[in-house]
């Protein structure tokens, strides 16, 4: 079932005006297109971008899965997305990815049975001299301590996803103000 | 107590409201872009040569020869791109200018584009930099308004369009070959450069003139036409080939971690200093001069010129690649942050090359073994001997980048990887011994 709309369409046009080809245009329109199917991009979402830009199923999926923020599986409504890499890891990420854990019940890489939260670990996220950080949708959280998880947990269980609701897919029109 | 420094770019960096276009304008923002798009461009690029600017990302490669080498006509569209992929671990400059002075990067960029006679710019952030990526498309649509880009910019004949872009999350992209690939539309993986390939200021994205300067060289322009090229080399405290400010993203174990502008050429305990010394009670073990692909470095010498000559010459990393400073204590377990590094390479290798991809599987696959009590001495020989496989012979500079942390703690902190093997512990870092 095809889900791209009449106005999906002009979103991935005004995208492809960005640029001297349609193909350049691939990046965003895979943002574009993890929001339209909800957060992810199943091998349909993949087929209906190749076939609006006119370039090849295989280029698609091949450029889909090489980046890591494409999500080629279903995610949790809010993605805790720790950065683990050296900065914050002196900084005891390591200790906080734990107790994200713990507080959450799932490992690292896992969501938790309603779907609701996921503990990821991430590269660096250039918060380094704010660490330990982590990022949920599109805010950074820096000099994060277990009361900001804390914190952070109750507040996000009812706020929108922004998982399904990508920020990056929000591109604006050329000179809009 | 440091001695003050120069600030060029982060002058007006903590006055309230200088990410809007009036409040910017007010502190004498895109005074010299109005006097550069009247310019001849040549006269742009002396400056900048004069000046000794070097890229500002990590290679420190010097932004005229890049300039000079484009077509001296308009005869087809030229490109200006700026790589706003930051991920170098312990590299957070260009995000914090993104967030607070983003019309200074837009300013930048126009005086630049006159200077390569580009009318199109595209700024490649990466997927994360949600904010910064808002901060800089809000001062591109405030300039479009203000007439700063659009057609016939302040009558000049001149068109410039300014577009931003988001990466989805790939360290390679970083590298500038690869992030043309990743701009249009490919997989973010290198190409082949010079003298197997054009320059890209002859045949770049769509095979076009373009040219990738990093967010900090291009914010740093409006300073150098303020100054003039003459006054601006004259800033340095250092090497003569080493001219100006740079912001230091300078994180880990300090009591002040921050991005700080410091003058190049400052020594390195000054650096230190700045941001208020390594934390209380504690001492300088080891330390990553910018960013960790240019390797660990020994804590002695303190002072010596902290610069593009001075860092490779004092202390056997590559050097002061892109600003992110990172500080350890004795508490830190390099063997730990040199796995977790090897872990991260690992992750990042786009596969092209065999020597990456291969040997940073390898390494990955080794250091878990060594970590998990089961290594073994001879581990140590082929540690080296795959980083032998991988130095000067991988594609880009991923992988050289790779090895300098795995080569440069081996040759410090042997003997911490030894007692892993032994023991299946870090004893040193345990009992917080600096050395053996």
């Amino acid at each position: 079932m095809a889900k791209f709309t009449d106005d999906t369409k002009r979103r991935l046009d005004a995208l492809i005006a960005r640029y001297p080809t349609a193909k350049a245009a691939l990046l965003p329109a895979l943002w574009v297109a993890q929001e339209v199917y909800g957060g992810w991009l199943p091998p349909e979402a993949m087929q209906e971008v190749a076939d609006h830009l006119g370039v090849p199923a295989s280029d698609v999926a091949g450029v889909a899965t090489f980046y890591t923020m494409y999500n080629k599986r279903p995610v949790a409504h809010h993605r805790i997305e720790i950065c683990q890499n050296v900065a914050c890891m002196v900084n005891g990420a390591d200790e906080l990815i734990g107790y994200c854990e713990r507080k959450l019940g799932i490992h690292a890489g896992e969501m938790t049975a309603d779907g609701t939260f996921s503990v990821e670990r991430v590269e660096c996220l250039g918060a380094c001299c704010h660490a330990p950080a982590l990022m949920v949708g599109s805010t950074y959280y820096e000099n994060v301590t277990e009361q900001t998880v804390d914190k952070l947990i109750a507040e996000l269980a009812n706020m929108p996803s922004e998982s399904v609701n990508p920020p990056q897919s929000q591109m604006p029109e050329q000179g809009e103000f | 107590m440091p001695v003050e420094q120069t600030q060029l770019l982060y002058r007006h960096r903590n006055v309230p409201g200088i990410n809007r276009l009036e409040t910017y304008v007010a502190h004498g923002g895109y005074e010299q872009f109005r006097k550069a798009v009247v310019m001849d461009p040549e006269a742009i690029i002396e400056e900048v040569k004069v000046s000794g600017l070097r890229g500002r990302g990590g290679a420190g490669f010097p932004t005229h020869i890049k300039w000079n080498a484009f077509p001296k006509n308009r005869d087809v569209e030229h490109y200006f791109i700026i790589n706003a992929d930051e991920g170098e671990p312990g590299t957070a400059k260009d995000r914090d200018l993104m967030n607070a002075l983003p019309h200074l990067l837009v300013e930048g960029c126009l005086c630049s584009m006159v200077a390569v006679r580009a009318a199109k710019c595209y700024i490649y952030i990466r997927g994360e930099y949600i904010e910064p990526w808002k901060s800089v498309q809000k001062a591109i649509n405030e300039a479009y308004a203000a007439g700063f880009l659009g057609k016939n910019v302040l009558g000049s004949g001149l068109d410039f369009d300014i577009y931003t872009h988001l990466g989805a999350g790939a360290y390679e992209c970083g590298e500038e070959s690869a992030l043309m690939s990743s701009l249009m539309g490919e997989r973010g993986m290198p190409r082949l450069k010079p003298p197997a390939a054009p320059l890209p200021m002859i045949s770049g994205v769509w095979k076009r003139p373009s040219v990738v300067n990093n967010v900090e060289t291009a914010a740093t322009i409006p300073a150098i036409l303020e100054l003039g090229g003459a006054k601006y080399a004259e800033i340095g405290v250092g090497s003569p080939r080493s001219r100006g400010t740079k912001l230091f993203s300078i994180s880990g174990h300090v009591n002040k971690p921050g991005i700080y502008e410091i003058v190049l050429g400052t020594p390195f305990s000054e650096v230190v200093d700045i941001a208020g010394g390594v934390r209380d009670g504690h001492q300088l073990k080891t330390y990553i001069p910018g960013g960790s692909s240019m390797g660990f470095a020994p804590p002695t010498p303190l002072d010596y010129p902290f610069d593009y000559e001075g860092i490779p010459q004092n202390t056997q990393t590559l050097g002061l690649g892109s600003g992110g400073l990172m500080i350890f204590d004795e508490t830190t377990d390099v063997f730990k942050v040199t796995h977790r590094l090897v872990d991260f390479y690992h992750h990042e290798s786009c596969g092209k090359c065999t020597p990456c991809r291969e040997g940073l599987d390898w390494l990955s696959k080794i250091y878990a073994r060594i970590a998990s009590g089961g290594g073994r001495e001879q581990d140590i020989d082929l540690i080296w001997d795959i980083c032998d496989s991988i130095r000067g012979k991988s594609f880009c500079a991923l992988g050289e980048g790779a090895i300098w942390p795995v080569m440069t703690s081996l040759r410090l902190f042997r003997h911490e990887y030894l007692s892993y093997i032994h023991h299946g512990r870090n004893t040193y870092s345990e009992a917080g011994q600096l050395g053996a």
